[in-house]
């Protein structure tokens, strides 16, 4: 039934495309009108520029209160903003509404005449399928006594199919022409702005409660969508203050012409950018200082130190360790720092002659293990040994990838589990049955939920951040650990500067801390 | 081996045996768990009841079957709260086997509404929920970060057509109806981090009130954000389901399987605290024979 | 060679992407949006080679005998069914020729898999593979109780789909996902040992916090459990995730400058 109401609907409007409705304003004459009390007086300084910091498509009005709001006649209850549209406009939306209409009913038709073409043949083939036909059939609205007959769906079908089929080419051969008209309204836009106030009419676009001093008109950059706003279009707005009763309404003031348009550089995250840069000069200077020969001096981490023990552990058991990189997406950073310690894992594993399986849940993550594996075994010396399905696809469905990589535990023993990256519920279910399986077991994750899990399920674990700076640990290359060292002082600044800032929020100085505040 | 080294070191076999057996038991024999309501759960409902008839709310579901027993109460409540007050759902799945649930809950809450009720003593008539007028489902797209910046556009961009192939402008529910600024709220019910992306993309940037209905396990990861007003009401796990069903008055299975949470926890503790008498009454013993030796 | 090329475009975009985060103008974000395309068409082939991996590593598997190589059938068998459901529909009440239908298409991909795993008979494997792509195409061509759909939306709703989605995968995910509650257990009971004054101060929190929702403790405690779990969720839990959020943020940062920068570049093999 949906289907023919769809059909019914989309034909008529079809036929009688109309513009989009927008509601015009109702000007009201104030002469006409005899008041009881005088009308609210009008808004000042009232004006009209690009919003900061956005993509355009949007402006911000601001403007002093009326002298009559919250005192004197005290009568204002709201603003109402106009803006000023040529008549193209209405155009524009009408061609906008037909091109989609069109679309909309190609898309349809094209579903709908298979579908009705295959219930015809059923219904021809045997009559009795009339209730379970895929595509249902129209009956008159007006009659209550109708029964459907399968001789009736047939016909009713036929005409169906006949109206459609002859609509479709219609309405593609419709579409160019179309499309061709709503370019050329929309390219002639900026030039009917510029006629105002000739050819065009207000338009009522929304009120704030009376008290507030801005108003933001802002809309899509897609030009198909019915709240398309232009850029770089003389614009141009009208602000009344208005009382309860609302034909009692202040004097219009005007502003314009304004433009809107994107900005290059969001001011609003400056304090980010500086961050960026500090960081960046840190890393480069302590990067310099390492390359230099000096030593630099981080904390062991036990999970890390475990790593080479655990290798060489499943090296004298003869079993295979298992490297499980999470969930995450190639382009998480879990997931990149945990391709780092797979490198190292691996070159180990290739130097002991240790299997190594990595089943992977993300097949982008899977091709880029594959590398890293293969050429650590390359760094190895030893490339005859690589096994291209020890890194292998599973699924990527979360539940069944731990019965899956469970599965593995339980039939390989391995001697060692490892799992760098992303996780979430599986978490435990993996780390238990590897507890159970009896294997060593070390995990990292950024993932704070999952922390506890690995901790009480795992012989060591890499909280947070430790997982990131776990290349630099294993591989003790002074560039990796400069950088490290970066993020030990950066952090300390960032301790520092948290501190400050409460202290002098604490004692009164809110600026401080409001330096910091990041926007957008 | 000693009593107590046996306390110590039970086979996890017997752990779950013995979990297994009191949820069974606590599944068959019917007693009910009184509920009490946490704040952050009555805002939600609060919110919701007071929404003008018409409102349009948004209820983003992603999750999984797996999480399908927390958080399925949730969907079930809520939606069935909304359209008795004949509020429209726009409902998402940005979760892969996320519109499977959708689907399914929204047609079994349908059936549900063709039932007369009463709730926290107001009769309800029944009611045919129709698809495009009271409920639009979107369906699933990958991606859900960017889907939902398109979302915060049109919703049109992401979605042309919704889950059943309809085009949205050709549903009567979604005229006029663009992006987040026209709905009143949303509450996400999600058992993925796509929670995250919902707090930080869309509320983040289109700031539209937003709460959520999160597996009991990520709960306190998001208290944070009920702190900082990012999100103004949070259901965690079970009880956030249940105490939302008793909110609304209409008891169902989270309510229901909240004596058998309580007697697993029970036997969590008690399991936690068999472990702890055996290890220090193990210690007190090789301290005695220490001494004892020396 | 090998090396620079891919190392130049995770700078050039790397910074690209650092540049584009302060710039919010339509053209920056015009530049965003397409790369985004990008990631998702690089996706789509991307599961292509997984599939190829899955469907390698179990041919392997059928090929060596190793340990439960018989589940591997059930496995593809399972890829093919559920692909060939998916693009499916049935079109009347009527089932006519459809299971012999999806058997013979899994029969004809479970035939090609076994002469690849083969070292003998493969031609005899290869024409049975042969025969089943046959008789698919034939009831395929002439049974009209069924069609073949390509839309995302169609295939959704296909019966065998939804009810295999319905009654068969999530019973399995709920199943696995239940386990949990046992693992819960019994990793609680082996990791909560007072063991020192630390671990004691974590089991009296994991206590407190267990029976914050035990609704027959309030006439005995009164608010306290509830009030001292609060504090413990809200004061030391929040500080304690904070410190964390905040070195997992600051680590992001660095490792993508490292990666930017090429510092970091073990991920790339």
């Amino acid at each position: 039934m949906r289907s023919i109401i769809t059909f019914v609907a989309v034909l008529s409007l079809c036929v009688g495309a109309t513009a989009l409705a927008q509601t015009d304003s109702v000007l009201v004459d104030s002469a006409g009108v005899t008041p009881v009390q005088p009308p609210p007086a009008p808004v000042t300084n009232l004006q009209a520029v690009d919003t900061d910091n956005d993509h355009g498509h949007s402006i911000t009005l601001t403007w002093d209160l009326s002298v009559d709001d919250g005192k004197g006649q005290n009568n204002v209850l709201s603003y109402q903003i106009f803006r000023w549209f040529p008549s193209l406009m209405d155009q524009v939306d009408s061609l906008r509404g037909e091109r989609s209409n069109a679309r909309s009913t190609m898309r349809a038709f094209r579903s709908d005449i298979p579908r009705a073409e295959h219930a015809l043949n059923e219904l021809r083939e045997d009559p009795g399928k009339l209730e379970s036909i895929r595509f249902e059939v129209s009956i008159p609205a007006d009659d209550s006594a109708f029964v459907l007959t399968t001789d009736y769906a047939i016909t009713a079908l036929q005409d169906t199919i006949a109206v459609m089929t002859a609509r479709l080419p219609e309405i593609k051969d419709g579409l160019e022409p179309l499309q061709i008209r709503f370019e050329e309204a929309l390219a002639q836009l900026p030039e009917a702005h510029n006629q105002y106030p000739n050819d065009g009419d207000w338009e009522y676009l929304g009120a704030v409660v009376a008290g507030n001093t801005s108003y933001e008109n802002s809309g899509s950059k897609d030009f198909t969508a019915p709240d398309f706003f232009p850029d770089y279009t003389d614009l141009y707005y009208r602000v009344e203050a208005v009382s309860a009763d609302t034909t009692l309404r202040s004097e219009a003031i005007l502003v314009g012409p304004v433009h809107s348009s994107g900005q290059w550089f969001h001011t609003g995250k400056i304090p980010v950018l500086i961050f960026v840069l500090v960081f960046f000069v840190l890393t480069v200077l302590f990067v310099q200082v390492a390359k230099k020969g000096k030593e630099l001096y981080v904390r062991p981490l036990a999970g890390i130190e475990a790593v080479d023990d655990a290798i060489g552990r499943a090296t004298e058991m003869g079993r295979p360790i298992l490297y499980v990189l999470g969930l995450g997406s190639a382009d998480m950073v879990a997931t990149i720092a945990s391709f780092t310690i797979l490198g190292r894992v691996a070159k180990k594993v290739a130097e002991y002659q240790t299997p190594i399986i990595v089943p992977c849940y993300d097949p982008i993550v899977m091709a880029v293990a594959q590398e890293v594996v293969k050429s650590s075994y390359l760094d190895a010396g030893r490339p005859d040994d690589y096994d291209e399905d020890a890194v292998h696809f599973v699924t990527n469905l979360q539940f069944a990838y731990v019965a899956a990589v469970n599965g593995t535990m339980l039939r390989e023993l391995p001697a060692t589990n490892i799992y760098m990256g992303k996780f979430f519920a599986e978490s435990l279910l993996l780390a238990e049955t590897g507890a159970l399986a009896g294997s060593i077991q070390i995990a990292g994750t950024d993932e704070i939920a999952q922390i506890p899990f690995f901790i009480v399920a795992c012989d060591y674990t890499l909280i947070g951040e430790e997982l990131y700076a776990a290349s630099a640990y294993l591989g003790r290359e002074p560039i990796l650990l400069g950088s490290l060292k970066a993020q030990d002082w950066a952090k300390a600044a960032i301790v520092i500067i948290a501190i400050v800032g409460m202290l002098t929020t604490a004692f009164g100085w809110p600026g401080f801390a409001e330096a910091f505040h990041v926007s957008g | 081996m000693n009593i107590f080294d046996k306390m110590m070191s039970l086979d996890r076999r017997w752990v779950f045996l013995f979990l297994i057996v009191v949820c069974v038991i606590a599944y068959i024999v019917p007693f009910e768990v009184p509920i009490i309501v946490e704040p952050e759960v009555r805002s939600i409902f609060n919110f919701i009841d007071t929404l003008p008839k018409g409102a349009i709310m948004f209820i983003p579901l992603d999750y999984d079957p797996g999480s399908m027993a927390e958080l399925h109460p949730m969907t079930w409540a809520i939606v069935e709260q909304c359209w008795r007050k004949e509020l429209k759902v726009l409902m998402t799945a940005l979760s892969q086997n996320g519109p499977g649930m959708a689907d399914q809950a929204l047609r079994d809450i349908a059936d549900s509404m063709l039932v007369e009720k009463t709730y926290n003593g107001v009769t309800y008539p029944p009611r045919e929920i129709i698809n495009g007028i009271d409920y639009c489902f979107l369906g699933y797209k990958p991606y859900p970060s960017m889907v939902m910046l398109a979302m915060g556009q049109n919703f049109r961009l992401p979605f042309p057509l919704d889950y059943y192939g309809v085009p949205l402008d050709s549903l009567p529910m979604m005229q006029g109806v663009n992006n987040f600024d026209d709905i009143a709220g949303a509450v996400n019910i999600s058992g993925t981090n796509s929670t995250d992306y919902w707090i930080s993309y869309a509320q983040g940037r289109f700031n539209f009130p937003l709460a959520i209905g999160v597996t009991g396990v990520s709960t306190a990861q998001y208290y944070p954000y009920l702190g900082s007003g990012q999100i103004f009401g949070i259901m965690g796990g079970m009880l956030g389901a249940a105490e939302y069903e008793e909110l609304a008055d209409n008891p169902g299975n989270a309510k229901d399987s909240m004596r058998i949470q309580l007697a697993a926890h029970l036997v969590i503790i008690g399991f936690v605290i068999i472990g702890n008498v055996g290890y220090f009454m193990n210690r007190r013993q090789k301290k005695r024979m220490q001494r004892e030796g020396r | 060679m090998k090396q620079q090329f891919p190392r130049l475009l995770v700078l050039v975009f790397g910074a690209f992407l650092l540049f584009q985060f302060f710039m919010p103008h339509e053209k920056s974000e015009w530049l965003y949006e397409y790369l985004l395309d990008w990631i998702i068409i690089i996706g789509i082939f991307a599961l292509a080679i997984g599939i190829w991996s899955l469907i390698r590593v179990h041919v392997d598997k059928i090929k060596n005998k190793k340990i439960g190589w018989q589940y591997s059938y059930v496995t593809l068998a399972g890829l093919v069914g559920f692909i060939v459901f998916g693009f499916t529909i049935r079109n009347g009440a009527e089932w006519g020729w459809y299971f012999p239908f999806v058997l013979s298409v899994v029969g004809m991909f479970l035939m090609i898999i076994q002469a690849m795993a083969s070292r003998a008979k493969v031609a005899m494997f290869a024409g049975l593979a042969g025969v089943f792509a046959l008789t698919a195409l034939l009831i395929g061509i002439f049974d009209k109780a069924f069609s073949f759909h390509f839309a995302t939306s169609e295939g959704l709703q296909a019966y065998m789909f939804v009810h295999s989605f319905d009654f068969i995968l999530i019973p399995i995910f709920a199943t696995m996902f239940s386990l949990l509650a046992f693992f819960i257990a019994s990793a609680a009971y082996r990791a909560f040992r007072a063991r020192s004054i630390m671990a004691t101060l974590l089991l009296l929190s994991a206590i407190i916090v267990m029976l914050r929702f035990n609704p027959y403790l309030e006439p005995v405690f009164g608010s306290y459990i509830s009030q001292t779990s609060s504090w413990l969720m809200n004061v030391p839990n929040l500080a304690a995730q904070r410190a964390i959020v905040m070195g997992v943020g600051l680590g992001i940062v660095a490792t993508g400058l490292k990666v930017i920068l090429g510092i970091e570049r073990k991920y790339m093999g």
